[in-house]
């Protein structure tokens, strides 16, 4: 399509190693997974390194003062990822790191699935797939209307966009020419069931969203330099919202967990588990 | 009671930079003057309710008071999920106008029959569910819907019903409103059977049977204290909707009535349409009086149990 920006690299099939950063948030996730022994682990793999481009470099927030009203949004639309989330929330301080310890139980406020009223930094509550692109719309009319230059990241799945409320609202996003809105799709290829090309295709994917009236492009979403070179030039057209498909591993850096939808979700997580993933984490690529 | 409704909207937007209106794909030319005026918070969306009840949320996510305007059964069937979560989950400041609450749409089949809107909502948490009587009582509550905390679904009766709330009693939400006294029975009325139940009184009272009626525009929360109250004296209770038995206004009363160990125990009975799909067409009184939510059906009834 033509388009389509020409700032990306193509999906790389030899993903590069993961540096410190990425193998230390991956970490975190452990530690959250130690205390419940149970949690989407390889969804929330396979986003950690969108989540750290946003969190590290792209978006603007104030952990001390999270609903700071001049602040880019970011929704995790794809619920089920929020280990991730949670990780790179609690390393920026939007909570304390104690609260990592108490994932599902009783006395904390991490549940399986974010909510905004329990989480700072958590902008709507998800989990349900398929709301999370209409609630950004609203945030994104909310600062054009107020003329505000806040800007909304929604985070998608590949088996979340199966649902026509996604498709509702992506032709809602090009309706009205968001272009402060940003969808990101992680694109792990993967959901409960199976491989997305046998449940569900998606094909083809990038070009549904140009349909639609998006601007789109695809990065190795485990590439945090293509990554964040994408996500400096949005929006890739000033009168249209931008579409990143980020082509990401599920369970990306277990190997063990990678392409394993065993570890889609997982209970019963463990001791040897935990040891063995840690010990997996201490090797890699430093960068 | 539409038009007012709609018309309120407008004019406090017109003072009130919080104020959004979205709908999905109204009939022609309505609220053009909103769209005119102030078009960037004057949505229209499209056939797509899902998204439109999420937008709806993330606005008011970011502080707007957003009035949703469709048809009744698309605004509560087709997009529960969302309205239960983005809206009920969010407890936000959105307002669902339901057009044709009940069986207003009977001409154009069982797809269009809201008979189940209060049903559906009455299970979601922080939900606020109002049905006037008439225009007047539309004029009422509108303006405290700016400030109500959280979600509302506000369900419109066909139009040019009759009047027969009066301003002298200023309207609340969540209360319940005494219209006759009586001590031999109780009918308690939501929406538009407020007529019916007024005529069933006259002429109970004509036959002898002293017959209180108390209409109850907000479904949800329910008044309890004042409903308990209100049954206490009498020893005939019976309900009317212009709704399915299954979870509305009658199914509400009875939780209470069912809770309350009266003693001696009321004699209790609905009216409102039975579990079934209405199967025939006609105008909305034709289904109404088809099913007996009428004043005859009312009059039979009370004159049964007050035996």
């Amino acid at each position: 399509m033509s388009n389509s920006p020409t700032i990306a690299e193509p999906p790389n099939a030899d993903s590069p190693g993961l540096d410190r950063r990425s193998r230390a948030l991956r970490k975190i996730v452990v530690r959250i997974l130690e205390g419940s022994r149970r949690g989407h682990l390889g969804a929330a793999y396979s986003l950690i390194e969108i989540l750290r481009v946003l969190y590290d470099d792209i978006l603007r927030y104030d952990p001390k003062n999270p609903k700071w009203s001049a602040r880019d949004r970011c929704i995790l639309s794809k619920g089920h990822g929020c280990l991730a989330l949670y990780a790179i929330l609690a390393d920026k301080g939007f909570f304390p790191k104690t609260e990592l310890d108490k994932f599902c139980q009783e006395d904390g406020i991490l549940g399986g699935h974010p909510e905004a009223s329990k989480v700072p930094g958590v902008e709507a509550s998800t989990g349900s797939l398929g709301h999370g692109l209409s609630i950004g719309i609203g945030f994104a009319l909310n600062a054009r209307y107020a003329q505000t230059d806040s800007r909304t990241f929604v985070i998608l799945g590949d088996g979340e966009s199966n649902e026509g409320s996604v498709w509702e609202a992506a032709m809602c996003a090009g309706k009205h020419k968001l272009s402060n809105l940003t969808v990101l799709v992680d694109y792990n290829k993967h959901q409960s069931y199976g491989s997305t090309f046998e449940v569900q295709d998606l094909e083809p994917f990038a070009d549904k969203w140009r349909a639609f009236g998006f601007a789109a492009t695809e990065v190795d979403g485990h590439d945090v330099e293509a990554l964040r070179s994408a996500l400096t030039q949005v929006p890739f057209e000033s009168d249209k919202p931008s579409a990143i498909i980020c082509h990401t591993i599920k369970g990306k850096g277990i190997s063990y967990a990678e392409n394993n939808l065993k570890w889609h979700h997982k209970n019963k997580i463990s001791d040897e588990e935990i040891q063995s993933m840690l010990a997996e984490l201490e090797v890699g690529v430093d960068a | 009671m539409r038009k007012l409704c709609l018309e309120k909207v407008y004019e406090f937007a017109k003072n009130d930079e919080r104020i959004f209106f979205m709908g999905s794909d109204l009939g022609f030319g309505t609220l053009n003057q909103f769209k005119e005026e102030i078009p960037g918070r004057f949505l229209m969306e499209g056939v797509n309710e899902a998204n439109i009840i999420g937008i709806a949320a993330g606005l008011a996510l970011e502080g707007r008071i957003v009035y949703v305007n469709t048809i009744a059964t698309f605004i509560t069937r087709r997009c529960f999920e969302q309205v239960v979560l983005d809206l009920g989950l969010h407890n936000v400041n959105v307002r669902l106008i339901g057009n044709g609450g009940g069986v207003v749409y009977a001409p154009l089949g069982p797809t269009h029959l809201a008979i189940d809107d209060i049903a559906i909502l009455r299970a979601i948490p922080n939900m606020t569910i109002v049905a006037p009587a008439d225009e007047a009582e539309m004029g009422r509550l509108m303006p405290l819907t700016v400030e109500h905390p959280g979600p509302m679904y506000i369900r419109l009766g066909k139009g040019n019903e009759p009047i027969l709330t009066t301003d002298d009693i200023p309207f609340a939400i969540g209360k319940v409103f005494p219209m006759r006294e009586g001590s031999d029975a109780l009918i308690i009325t939501t929406g538009v059977t407020l007529k019916a139940s007024l005529d069933a009184a006259d002429t109970l009272k004509q036959q002898g049977i002293s017959t209180a009626v108390l209409h109850v525009p907000t479904v949800k929360p329910l008044d309890t204290t004042a409903l308990l109250e209100h049954m206490a004296s009498v020893p005939v209770v019976v309900t009317i909707e212009e709704h399915t038995l299954m979870g509305g206004l009658g199914s509400a009363v009875a939780e209470i009535v069912a809770e309350a160990n009266f003693n001696p125990s009321k004699r209790f009975k609905r009216i409102g349409i039975p579990d079934v799909f209405p199967d025939k067409y006609g105008a909305q009184l034709d289904v109404m009086a088809r099913y007996g939510i009428s004043a005859e059906k009312l009059v039979a009834v009370v004159e049964v149990l007050s035996q």
